[in-house]
């Protein structure tokens, strides 16, 4: 599978962030997926040498910045699954969509698990169950997501 | 990509492993320099103007619609808003004179006790993007930075009542905190009684709660909710809330208070910057009762502030 990946990454990357914050009704907004953090999962698994460990900690960030929350907090947790991601990108490859999207589904509870591990630590107060609602709505966007993907970024 | 090298004592260590490490320590220092002071307000402020153009264009289809509709709008419902708004106008005109008489009736009343005189606040008007910043706690961001004078730790407000305050400001925009934030605490005072106490929020945009006051504690449901000015953050004498339920077990020592917001935190477009003469603003009326949360009045601006 060969790839164009630097302009897409960035390009990709960019829609993500800014999906992260587009206005939604109330609530589909408790609902919304991490939009840059599948992203980095896919080029982790297709791209791993343009996207990599150093472009999940900088996406990470931007999305700090975005949000206005503590600085480092979605790098940290980017960095921890894309390090997950690289260190089984080939076998990961060779699972069906389904698969894929358990594993995914893993990820994302470690990731949601890291940001709220770190919230209680800085003290933020109030957290309810649906804060784990992105991680069934990432692993169900993984399929057509990743569809798009193959289909318009991944060439041959 | 498992490369490995080998590291000076024979012990195999993977170079994936390695970056991870540093990039996850280097995060960690990150958040540790971030959280416990503020070092990073240089950095802040340059990602947040960073961010800003990304910021105005997710927003722009929405700032454009708002602007056809007003565009668009008909004969007719300029005519009627205009009545409606010309004879607000008359109202407020009304009020405002009496509570002119009202104000300078209270500046000679101060200087006959010698209380230091209250300073008019200055303002500022700021539009709110209409983005998410995050479902889990209530923020905002405004379109006004440092470079129209907005400082962090400033007062918001609305046309209604307390709004919330400045976290964190970038050169053209700012993150205001509001009063119902589970993390935030507004000094407050029961206008009826002069009660002093805090109102937390809770999360929820329609409600706060005042967890310190004591189960034989003067309050009423109705009763309204001033800013207290302590903790030096908000000005005293703006409206804050009012009691929605009061709640007193016998069993319990502390009241169950709740109250709504005055200002309509989940409905606002724009909203005002205040800034107030006065940092810290004296302790000028005298108590009639002992506040039961007053550890945490003084403190309450800066666990506001804190986010």
């Amino acid at each position: 599978m060969t790839l164009q990946p630097r302009p897409l990454l960035y390009v990709s990357a960019l829609i993500a962030l800014m999906l992260s914050i587009l206005p939604l009704p109330w609530h589909l907004d408790w609902l919304r997926p991490d939009f840059l953090l599948l992203v980095v999962i896919w080029f982790a698994i297709m791209a791993p040498r343009s996207g990599g460990l150093l472009f999940a900690w900088v996406a990470g960030l931007a999305l700090d910045a975005f949000h206005g929350v503590l600085l480092g907090e979605h790098a940290f947790a980017f960095v921890v699954v894309a390090y997950l991601v690289h260190r089984f990108h080939l076998r990961v490859r060779m699972f069906t969509i389904g698969q894929q999207a358990l594993v995914v589904l893993a990820l994302l509870a470690i990731y949601q698990f890291l940001l709220w591990w770190i919230d209680g630590m800085t003290h933020h107060p109030l957290s309810n169950w649906a804060r784990w609602l992105p991680v069934l709505t990432g692993a169900l966007l993984w399929l057509p997501f990743t569809g798009f993907m193959d289909r318009y970024l991944a060439r041959g | 990509m498992r490369d490995t090298v080998a590291s000076p004592t024979g012990a195999r260590v993977s170079a994936l492993g390695l970056r991870a490490l540093v990039l996850a320590a280097i995060s960690v220092a990150v958040m540790v320099v971030d959280y416990r002071q503020q070092h990073l307000k240089v950095v802040r402020s340059a990602l947040q103007a960073a961010a800003y153009p990304l910021q105005l264009i997710v927003q722009s289809p929405f700032a454009a619609w708002e602007w056809a509709r007003s565009e668009l709008a008909t004969h007719n419902t300029l005519l009627t808003e205009n009545t409606r708004l010309s004879r607000e106008v008359e109202q407020d005109r009304l009020r405002l004179q009496r509570l002119e008489a009202a104000e300078q009736e209270n500046v000679r009343l101060r200087a006959l006790v010698q209380a230091s005189p209250r300073v008019p606040d200055h303002v500022l008007l700021a539009e709110i993007l209409r983005l998410d910043l995050d479902p889990y706690r209530q923020r905002v961001l405004i379109n006004r930075g440092t470079n129209h004078g907005v400082q962090k730790g400033q007062a918001v407000i609305d046309a209604d009542g307390v709004f919330g305050q400045v976290t964190n400001v970038g050169p053209f925009s700012a993150e205001v905190l509001l009063i119902s934030d589970a993390a935030h605490a507004t000094p407050v005072q029961i206008s009826r009684n002069g009660l002093r106490t805090i109102a937390d929020g809770t999360g929820d945009p329609r409600r706060l709660t005042l967890p310190y006051l004591p189960r034989n504690a003067d309050v009423k449901v109705d009763d309204v909710l001033l800013s207290s000015g302590l903790g030096g953050v908000f000005p005293p004498g703006y409206p804050v809330g009012r009691v929605t339920e009061v709640r007193r077990d016998p069993s319990q020592p502390l009241a169950v208070v709740s109250a709504e917001p005055a200002a309509a935190l989940d409905r606002d477009r724009d909203v005002l910057l205040v800034q107030s003469e006065q940092p810290v603003p004296p302790p000028a009326e005298p108590a009639p009762s002992k506040p039961p949360g007053k550890r945490r009045d003084s403190a309450s601006g800066a666990s506001g502030a804190r986010q």
